[in-house]
């Protein structure tokens, strides 16, 4: 009797959790999982100028890998992203690792110092490194006026290296805070215990406060990571031509060039290699993410 | 209790903050000098830059859009949000995860990916590029911030105020409005402020969607190629600052407001409110 007061109790539940979701996932599944689907067969389309033929056919994917020019965009926004990610995610420790342990009352105001910066809008903080690294940029200017070199220089803008800069400045908050977070949750009494069975202070922090406070490194990897290999606009702004990324040879696809599917297919083929990577990632790291459970 | 920072990781922490707020600090510098070139030395102080502000009219037409874009992106994915949060939290149903799991994609999928694959359904199907498009891709990007600051609330929400309300003989909408709604209202408001703020920044999916009405940001890209509006670019970029420092704030605020409420009352049935996770 019971059994089957429970099942209708589920099925009643089912019924009004369905109904909630509904509308959430009916758009969803129109514009992100219709899109992406809709994405995969038009890449392997092709584009004869005005008209689509749609006879099914691998030229797409056969010109990404064979045509050098692609694969060094691929090769090159990997390389970015994996540099942003790694450089973001080294600077953004100490400073969640200061917050959290030193920061005491001011752990508030010390987060939203950080997030300030990031209120302005994003084209424009890109713009402005554009400022500070440039030819008459803030950097060489002031160089100048001290005396310390003659000429401008000009290595530290339009190339990836400012590209670097630039998004390691601007994925800065999303690398902090997934990090504070992980380390507020470490048990400050296990670091205490530590040091009270003869760990020295660095032996503790590797020992335990750097393993407890992977969840967040792996998640502010990840954050940072995944878009910016997609990134448009920074590469545009100060990478010059040795800079540009893929998302800049998609955005020319779908343009100037007219060749949607071959965008298509560029499109799939970087974010199958960032979903790979991601994976791989979090497969490599996957004993610290079993103990948060 | 706190102990003192090591020096050298201080030090690490003051020069991260200067690189930091390096960009920013620039926006209202520029912002008031008197000198069409961006560059140092300073030439003096002027307010023209803002009063050029005023006159540029496509610049209102583009702030509209943007406008309406972002009220409408941040109303529509809070309202996903709730029916969302509310049924991962208190129903179990057939395809709970990958339906969640799908709702919260966007938050891991490269922006470009999300303007490309909708402008090229769009062109499939020979509709026309218009503010509604960017509504689309904007209310996708949106929803999953949406959802995560109203599980929270709702999660922490006491559950035996709403069987109190229900047992005390109101309707289930009634309980909705008079009950549940009051104590998420913080977590609403936050996830309208956090909704509206993205979308008014969103650049790479409003450039991929935008018809011939262009939103705030891409309009800002369009005025980046022309070096004489720079220090027009600079007075707007500073105006935009304050705004959303005052946003900021709001949202700061209700977000101590929601967890005064929501926190404080819903601490003893906190273990009820983790199903959903």
């Amino acid at each position: 009797m019971s059994a089957i007061r429970k099942n209708l109790l589920n099925i009643k539940s089912s019924w009004s959790g369905w109904r909630l979701i509904g509308g959430p996932f009916l758009f969803g599944f129109l514009l992100l999982l219709t899109p992406m689907l809709l994405m995969i067969l038009l890449s392997f389309w092709t584009q004869n100028y005005l008209e689509l033929d749609r006879t099914f056919t691998v030229d797409n994917y056969v010109e990404v890998f064979s045509h050098p020019v692609y694969f060094t965009l691929i090769k090159r926004s990997l390389n970015i992203s994996l540099l942003v990610t790694i450089t973001t995610v080294v600077l953004a420790f100490p400073v969640a690792y200061y917050i959290s342990f030193y920061g005491g009352r001011r752990k508030a105001i010390l987060l939203f110092l950080i997030t300030i910066p990031f209120w302005t809008s994003y084209l424009l903080r890109i713009f402005l490194w554009k400022i500070i690294l440039g030819y008459n940029g803030v950097i060489n200017s002031s160089l100048i006026s001290l005396n310390l070199i003659e000429e401008p220089l000009s290595f530290i803008l339009y190339n990836s290296n400012a590209v670097v800069l630039a998004l390691a400045h601007a994925w800065a908050p999303f690398a902090i805070l997934p990090i504070f977070v992980s380390l507020e949750k470490i048990d400050r009494s296990l670091l205490e215990a530590g040091r009270d069975l003869g760990d020295t202070a660095l032996r503790s922090f590797f020992r335990i406060t750097l393993p407890l406070a992977m969840p967040g490194i792996i998640a502010a990897s990840l954050i940072v990571f995944i878009p910016t290999i997609g990134d448009y606009v920074t590469p545009r702004l100060v990478g010059g031509t040795d800079g540009l990324m893929i998302a800049n040879m998609i955005q020319v696809q779908f343009s100037k060039a007219n060749n949607a599917p071959l965008g298509a297919a560029l499109a799939i083929v970087s974010l199958s290699i960032v979903v790979f990577i991601s994976l791989l990632f979090i497969l490599f790291n996957r004993k610290y993410l079993r103990r948060q459970v | 209790m706190t102990k003192r920072a090591p020096l050298s990781l201080l030090i690490f922490v003051v020069i991260y903050l200067l690189f930091l707020y390096a960009p920013v600090v620039l926006l209202p510098i520029f912002a008031f000098n008197d000198s069409a070139i961006i560059a140092f030395p300073l030439e003096g102080f002027t307010m023209r830059w803002f009063w050029a502000l005023g006159e540029e009219e496509s610049l209102f037409r583009a702030l509209k859009n943007s406008l309406i874009i972002a009220l409408s992106s941040s109303v529509l994915s809070t309202c996903f949000g709730v029916l969302t949060a509310r049924a991962m939290a208190r129903h179990q149903f057939l395809g709970k995860r990958p339906i969640f799991g799908l709702i919260m994609t966007p938050l891991f999928l490269p922006e470009i990916i999300i303007g490309v694959s909708i402008l090229i359904v769009l062109i499939q199907l020979g509709l026309s590029l218009s503010i509604w498009t960017v509504i689309a891709g904007h209310v996708l990007i949106v929803t999953p911030f949406s959802v995560s600051i109203l599980t929270t609330a709702f999660n922490n929400m006491d559950r035996s105020l709403e069987e109190a309300s229900l047992d005390l003989g109101e309707t289930h909408f009634g309980t909705f409005r008079r009950v549940i709604l009051p104590l998420v209202a913080p977590g609403l408001i936050s996830s309208l402020l956090i909704g509206f703020t993205i979308s008014l920044d969103e650049f790479v999916i409003a450039f991929f969607l935008t018809g011939t009405d262009p939103t705030l940001p891409v309009y800002i890209w369009s005025l980046l190629r022309f070096p004489s509006k720079l220090p027009t670019v600079m007075a707007l970029g500073f105006v935009l600052l304050v705004m959303s420092l005052i946003l900021l704030s709001l949202f700061e605020y209700f977000r101590r407001r929601s967890e005064k409420l929501t926190g404080g009352m819903g601490k003893s049935q906190h273990h009820v409110g983790q199903e959903g996770e």
